[in-house]
């Protein structure tokens, strides 16, 4: 426990990272900041994760072992998807969202 | 540890045998036998979905994380089968020169998806759902992407893995927030400690919305039209029927077991839901030329139908949900697979271009027709009773509205699946599609999707048997 900061501060700094994510997802043109504002989400999840165990259930661990999983599968989400965008990069020289447009409605 | 411990997870640790024989196979293996791999890798998968067949045992393991009941073995079985179809078909496409060398990669992909699903299905709390999630989408992507000489199936690619991780990010979001106001991951848990409370609420929409990613629901189904269009038709297939079916299967068994103190949450949601997405996938069939876009579509607006069995609640409901995806693997892949053949041996896609197909494909379009006939739920096929138990379900706890505006989406459906039967059997051409000769596997593959779509209707054991092991609210 940290002395004066109590669980809704953390859960209310992972909600703003949650939608900056989201809001980044939507506005974001490059493929790579698209996929930062993915990890953002994903690290707002651990805080609320890491939060609600370290101070409701301060004797449990399944929100410390689901935050690990979590960063570990992040990382291979982004090999994946970092993997096709040097693919998409490779087909267009540029790694614009817009230029990806070839299918539509 | 004991052997009765392991014999539970038979299923998986089987598929885990097959991709590490698959592996190790890969390696002693030259350019000359890579036709022999892939025979043998497909041996080897029809040999597991054979021993999923025989009886397993059921229970609980590591502390309930993993669960195998007689309902979860149905739901195993029916997506091996899908697998197994979607396999046979795609032989003569990774046969091609341009495929040569990595073809047993799309094996390997496939198998780790399906290992995903297992586990997703057999799931006994959040984390191993959220491991067997990430595990049936991450190597989806890769498949997408399958085809690297070509932008579509890039872009399809990089459309998947980019909304396939948002989606993700809000169905964790929810889960994190299951937790907070229950204080555990487990699905008995859970159960026991949800009341309604508004973080709840939130966090059950955050969660369906997750999973509505992957079924393709219609606020979420964006990224479908242009996944299916762009990656090879047979990994299209895969995803239309087997992710799609493995998906429902977790989300039905879901909101009937953890969320079931939630039901007043959820119903209102999948009530809307299912009328947009019948409604707006069938809108948008109707305008497609492409036929893989076409599917797309018209898995979309199936998917809608699937959430009338879903809203019932029922264990007739639950029934018809797991009966209907039954028929729907057959349907899909019996229009997949002819498709796909059509696409590799001439590259046409189009709906015109099947004008005066039967005239050189007498047998193709048949089966076409069929498959057609069983997604528009024409009588004598199985797509008619897998519809109508649906209606039956939603009739039978008073959904009458969205049961008559289900009925009106059939009608629309009718339409444009009767558009490629006409184009096939009607319009006449001048340079029709040459008739096509597929490899043997391909068409043992068809015949598979034709006997099911045939038979399942009026076998109506099948419909016991599901029954049988499913559950109510």
């Amino acid at each position: 426990m940290i002395e004066g900061i109590g669980v809704t501060d953390f859960i209310v700094v992972a909600t703003i990272m949650f939608f900056v994510g989201v809001y980044g997802f939507i506005v974001r043109k490059n493929l790579i900041t698209i996929l930062m504002s993915v990890e953002l989400i994903l690290n707002s999840v651990n805080i609320n994760f890491v939060a609600f165990n370290k101070y409701l259930y301060p004797d449990l661990l399944q929100g410390y072992m689901i935050s690990l999983f979590v960063i570990g599968i992040a990382a291979a989400e982004a090999a994946v998807a970092i993997a096709i965008i040097l693919n998409v990069y490779r087909k267009l020289q540029g790694i614009d969202v817009e230029h990806v447009d070839t299918m539509k409605y | 540890m004991e052997l009765s411990t392991f014999m539970i997870m038979r299923n998986e640790l089987t598929l885990i045998a097959v991709v590490l024989v698959l592996l190790i196979a890969e390696i002693f293996s030259t350019k000359k036998s890579q036709g022999a791999l892939l025979n043998f890798a497909t041996l080897l998968f029809a040999i597991y979905a054979a021993i999923g067949f025989l009886p397993g045992s059921e229970g609980e393991i590591f502390g309930g994380m993993y669960r195998s009941t007689p309902l979860i073995m149905v739901m195993k079985n029916v997506l091996n089968v899908g697998v197994l179809v979607v396999l046979l078909q795609s032989q003569g496409w990774l046969r091609k020169p341009e495929n040569e060398n990595r073809a047993l990669e799309f094996f390997l992909l496939t198998f780790s998806t399906l290992l995903g699903m297992d586990y997703m299905i057999s799931s006994g709390d959040f984390l191993m759902f959220y491991l067997g999630l990430e595990l049936a989408t991450l190597p989806i992507a890769a498949l997408a992407a399958y085809d690297v000489y070509r932008l579509k199936s890039t872009e399809a690619g990089i459309k998947f893995v980019l909304l396939a991780a948002l989606s993700s990010g809000i169905l964790l979001y929810g889960i994190s927030l299951i937790y907070g106001t229950t204080g555990s991951l487990y699905y008995d848990e859970v159960l026991g400690n949800l009341h309604m409370n508004v973080l709840q609420i939130v966090a059950t929409v955050f969660f369906i919305s997750g999973v509505a990613f992957k079924i393709s629901l219609v606020p979420f189904h964006l990224w479908t039209a242009d996944v299916y269009e762009g990656s090879p038709t047979n990994v299209a297939a895969y995803l239309s029927v087997v992710s799609k079916g493995a998906s429902v299967f977790v989300l039905v068994t879901l909101l009937f077991t953890v969320f079931k103190e939630m039901v007043l949450a959820w119903q209102p949601v999948i009530y809307v839901l299912a009328i947009l997405t019948m409604t707006i996938g069938n809108l948008f069939a109707l305008r497609q030329q492409n036929l893989q876009r076409f599917l797309a579509f018209s898995s979309i607006a199936q998917a809608g139908f699937i959430l009338l069995g879903m809203i019932s609640g029922t264990q007739y409901g639950m029934a018809t949900v797991i009966y209907f995806v039954l028929v729907y693997v057959f349907s899909n892949l019996g229009a997949f697979g002819v498709v796909a053949m059509v696409k590799n041996a001439t590259g046409k896609i189009n709906i015109d271009d099947y004008d005066g197909f039967y005239q050189t494909n007498p047998r193709l379009s048949l089966v076409m027709m069929l498959a057609l006939f069983s997604l528009a739920g024409i009588p004598p096929v199985a797509g008619f009773f897998g519809k109508f138990f649906l209606f039956a379900a939603a009739a039978g706890e008073g959904h009458y509205w969205l049961v008559l505006i289900a009925v009106l989406n059939t009608i629309i459906s009718l339409y444009y699946y009767l558009l490629v039967v006409k184009a096939m059997f009607i319009n006449r051409s001048e340079n029709p599609i040459q008739a096509i000769k597929g490899d043997g596997l391909a068409r043992i593959g068809l015949v598979i999707s034709v006997l099911g779509i045939l038979l399942i209707g009026f076998y109506s054991p099948v419909f016991d048997w599901v029954q049988a092991v499913s559950f109510g609210l």
